[in-house]
């Protein structure tokens, strides 16, 4: 990092104690500049075991989930659950801005260190707990992973095909959405801190945030008492002439693409330009021109007619690929985009015109991997100089060494007593 | 404790429209900043044409999508064409402290209201500005939704099952993560500004944001070439790990085991039938090598039971499990509920209807959601009287030049 009170969040500390379910949080203000100490367990902290990992080597320093989790963070090593480690904690959170933990409710409080307990030592800190449910409720004791968590937050049965079970992202995602809600939720209290000296406790929950994903979805039932179901590739559209299904991902030549126009600007739009485009190849649009294509909107469609505009365009697409399908819907202004994997994502051109990807140095494995970048351009305060995630306890030495003045005789007595 | 608002001395002029720009209006005014909403009557947000409308009839101030992210927002219409209205809009960025926008690059630049006017009008201006690819780059300029997004950012590629199409996520997906990347920046910055008095700009890309969340699986392809793909609901840490049938229409319940323990007392629930002791399921391994067989065989036990009661007694014995929530029963659900996720606003045209609040609640300044989302115009006297001090006269000249629609 530039000079700490460049960056937009540098003159502030977070302590860090999350594991898996919360670590994103703590990753997201250190991208904004704030220094982020990650409070580990000694032999690192459990979710250095989720993989995947560097060359498939299921080794504590080398999962990339942590990698990724964990980058522009320090690590300390510190067991809170010891008499010892909760005093050398509350010392820390005398100088610190924030805390951050996803402990099962209650278990900070336990340990003397809850928001009523850490408000004493710093008035001004701010507390942000995440967990699945939220500090209270009927749930609260609920055991949670992911899936069962994004099941109970409702984008689970929206997704998947109607005659097999609906299903969750294949990477985890409730977790995330956590603890970028956590994030969200640290800085408007942040705002008030700073404006008025008191900090408080923020409460959020996994369900909830991925509750959100949800969206409108809810809103159906509220209005017009109709339930949302999967559709598998498309979705499922209660129109006021019956209930339609939406194509959204088509077959092409070498994989599939995504084409939706959901609004009756961009379908009018999009409608015109895919006359021209199929006229130009030598498709015969009559038929569609009868139903009053182009000038349809989905709240006028019937489900035969929105089927029949379909089947005409997914025939045009299986005469080609991704790349000529994008490059030409790239022309028109059509709203139609390659159904990328991992590898295309690497590969897409306008992500490297920009400079997404950035080479990061892991000075330990001797290499730099490219990991996706900056999220987001900003003048002034840029969010810049990425620091690859801590080694177990990289930090100690400047945390207690430097900064609380401990001598190298209490390091070694507090490392054999198993404190850090 | 008093009634004390955290961004009440907040203005924000939205030039923002669907999910990621007006986020950021939405979170300040969930905490008591002074947000007014722009639009053009002929081309208002999409979101207004796109259901569920009430009784089915489409109309810009009947969709309930558009309120979702925009409770609490002052509407102010204008005709961006006439220059009545852009020198209105001019006057509404020296009014703000933060101006967000998510048309197409270029649009606002096309009306002088681009970051290099704006900082002339007001020198420390926080402006944010999001659209699908970035302002920047030969595909700076298509337009489309975060659903596009999900789908060239990889998230389409990995839901569903293998051997078929991809089959979603739901909605538009990138929204709901850039939207987070995005508020917590101009949060940051209102900060960065209160500290050293400069404002900046902001250009975020929903898709660089919204890849946030796939970060280990790009690194698994940078760093080990492995490309990753839909897999049903299987997870290589756990087993089983699956939606599983249960009684009732179209009723689900899933359930995650990862590890011995928790298999034992998965076992147990069942009443360890025979094939619980065969080896073939013994270990996390076996049970891999055996996912399909054994996974029919907990879906004839699930089929006879509700969801609710397959999720009780599996908590009960410490195994995660949870019902696969309807959108309706989301309505209903306790926990949401003790949460106070959905509240109910009165709205103009569509009546008493819900709202969503926060995931993160805050103990000591909780967000107040006060005011449905506005129709369009609804609020222009209020916005050129009360916010910006305009005479009786100079507001006739807007109307009389058709400004205000």
């Amino acid at each position: 990092m530039s000079s700490q009170e460049e960056t937009l969040l540098g003159p502030y500390r977070v302590l860090d104690l999350t594991d898996e379910k919360g670590l994103l949080c703590g990753r997201i203000l250190g991208d904004l500049g704030a220094d982020v100490i990650q409070v580990e367990k000694p032999g690192g902290d459990p979710a250095r075991s989720i993989g995947p990992f560097y060359y498939d080597d299921p080794h504590p320093e080398k999962s990339l989930f942590w990698f990724f989790q964990c980058m522009n963070k320090r690590s300390i090593t510190l067991v809170i659950g010891t008499s010892e480690g909760r005093e050398i904690f509350k010392q820390l959170v005398k100088t610190a801005d924030f805390v951050i933990e996803s402990f099962p409710p209650g278990y900070m409080s336990s340990l003397g260190l809850g928001y009523g307990d850490l408000e004493k030592i710093n008035p001004r800190i701010i507390v942000v707990s995440i967990t699945p449910f939220g500090q209270k409720g009927p749930y609260v004791q609920y055991k949670a992973s992911d899936l069962t968590t994004w099941a109970m937050a409702g984008p689970m049965y929206l997704a998947g095909d109607p005659d097999r079970p609906p299903v969750r992202i294949s990477f985890p995602q409730a977790f995330l959405h956590a603890a970028a809600n956590a994030a969200v939720g640290a800085l408007v209290a942040h705002y008030h801190r700073e404006v008025s000296g008191e900090g408080q406790h923020i409460d959020v929950s996994a369900q909830e945030a991925c509750s959100f994903i949800a969206m409108e979805a809810p809103a159906f039932w509220e209005l017009l008492k109709v339930d949302i179901q999967r559709a598998g590739p498309g979705r499922d559209a209660p129109l006021p002439k019956g209930r339609a299904r939406i194509r959204f991902v088509y077959p092409c030549k070498d994989g599939y693409v995504f084409y939706l126009a959901p609004s009756v600007a961009l379908m009018a739009r999009a409608n015109r330009a895919w006359t021209d485009w199929l006229a130009s190849e030598g498709m015969s649009t009559e038929h569609l021109k009868v139903m009053g294509w182009p000038d349809l909107d989905l709240a006028q469609l019937t489900p035969e007619g929105l089927d029949m505009m379909q089947d005409t365009i997914g025939n045009f697409m299986m005469n080609h690929t991704k790349a000529e399908l994008y490059e030409g819907a790239l022309h028109r202004d059509i709203p139609l985009v390659p159904v990328a994997s991992p590898r295309d994502v690497l590969e897409n051109p306008q992500m490297r015109e920009r400079g997404f990807w950035m080479e990061v140095e892991h000075p330990d494995l001797g290499v730099a991997l490219t990991y996706p970048g900056v999220w987001a351009k900003v003048t002034e305060a840029p969010l810049t100089g990425w620091r690859p995630a801590p080694l177990i306890g990289e930090h100690n030495e400047d945390v207690y060494g430097k900064e609380l003045g401990f001598s190298k005789e209490k390091m070694v007595t507090l490392k054999q007593a198993g404190v850090i | 404790m008093e009634n004390r608002r955290v961004f009440e001395r907040v203005k924000v002029a939205e030039f923002a429209w669907v999910g990621v720009g007006p986020m950021v209006g939405r979170t300040l005014a969930g905490w008591g900043a002074t947000v007014v909403k722009i639009e053009t009557n002929a081309t208002p947000c999409p979101l207004r044409t796109m259901g569920p409308f009430k009784d089915y009839v489409p109309g810009p101030n009947r969709s309930a999508f558009y309120t979702l992210p925009n409770p609490n927002k002052y509407g102010l219409s204008l005709d961006m064409h006439k220059p009545q209205a852009r020198e209105l809009a001019r006057r509404l960025i020296g009014w703000a402290d933060v101006v967000t926008e998510s048309y197409a690059p270029g649009a606002m630049k096309n009306w002088g209201l681009d970051y290099e006017e704006a900082r002339k009008i007001k020198p420390d201006i926080i402006y944010y500005s999001t659209c699908m690819q970035g302002q920047t780059g030969p595909h700076r300029l298509f337009r489309g939704y975060g659903t596009h997004m999900a789908a060239l950012g990889g998230y389409y590629h990995l839901t569903g099952w293998p051997d078929r199409p991809p089959a979603g996520p739901y909605g538009a997906y990138s929204d709901f993560i850039a939207m987070l990347y995005g508020v917590s920046l101009v949060l940051a910055a209102l900060d960065y500004r209160r500290r050293t008095g400069k404002g900046l700009y902001i250009d975020l890309s929903q898709i660089e944001a919204g890849l946030q969340f796939l970060g280990p699986v790009l690194l698994d392809y940078t760093s080990n070439g492995r490309v990753w793909s839909r897999r049903g609901n299987r997870d290589e840490r756990a087993c089983p790990h699956g939606a599983y049938p249960c009684s009732g229409e179209d009723r689900w319940v899933t359930i995650a085991v990862f590890n011995d323990e928790e298999w034992q007392s998965f076992c147990d629930v069942l009443g360890n039938p025979k094939w619980t002791k065969d080896p073939r399921f013994a270990t996390l391994v076996a049970r891999k090598e055996n996912e399909d067989e054994l996974d029919s065989l907990i879906g004839e036990w699930t089929r006879k039971l509700t969801a609710e009661q397959v999720t009780a007694t599996m908590q009960a014995a410490g195994v995660a499990a949870g019902a696969v929530h309807k959108a309706s029963d989301l309505l209903s659900d306790p926990q949401l509920k003790e949460r106070n996720q959905f509240i109910t606003l009165e709205h103009p045209e569509i009546g008493s209807h819900f709202y969503r609040t926060s995931s993160f609640k805050l103990s000591k300044t909780p967000e107040e959601l006060v005011r449905p989302a506005p129709c369009l115009g609804e609020h222009n006297e209020y916005v050129l009287k009360e916010l910006l001090n305009m005479s009786n006269e100079e507001i006739a000249d807007l109307v009389a030049a058709e400004a205000l629609e």
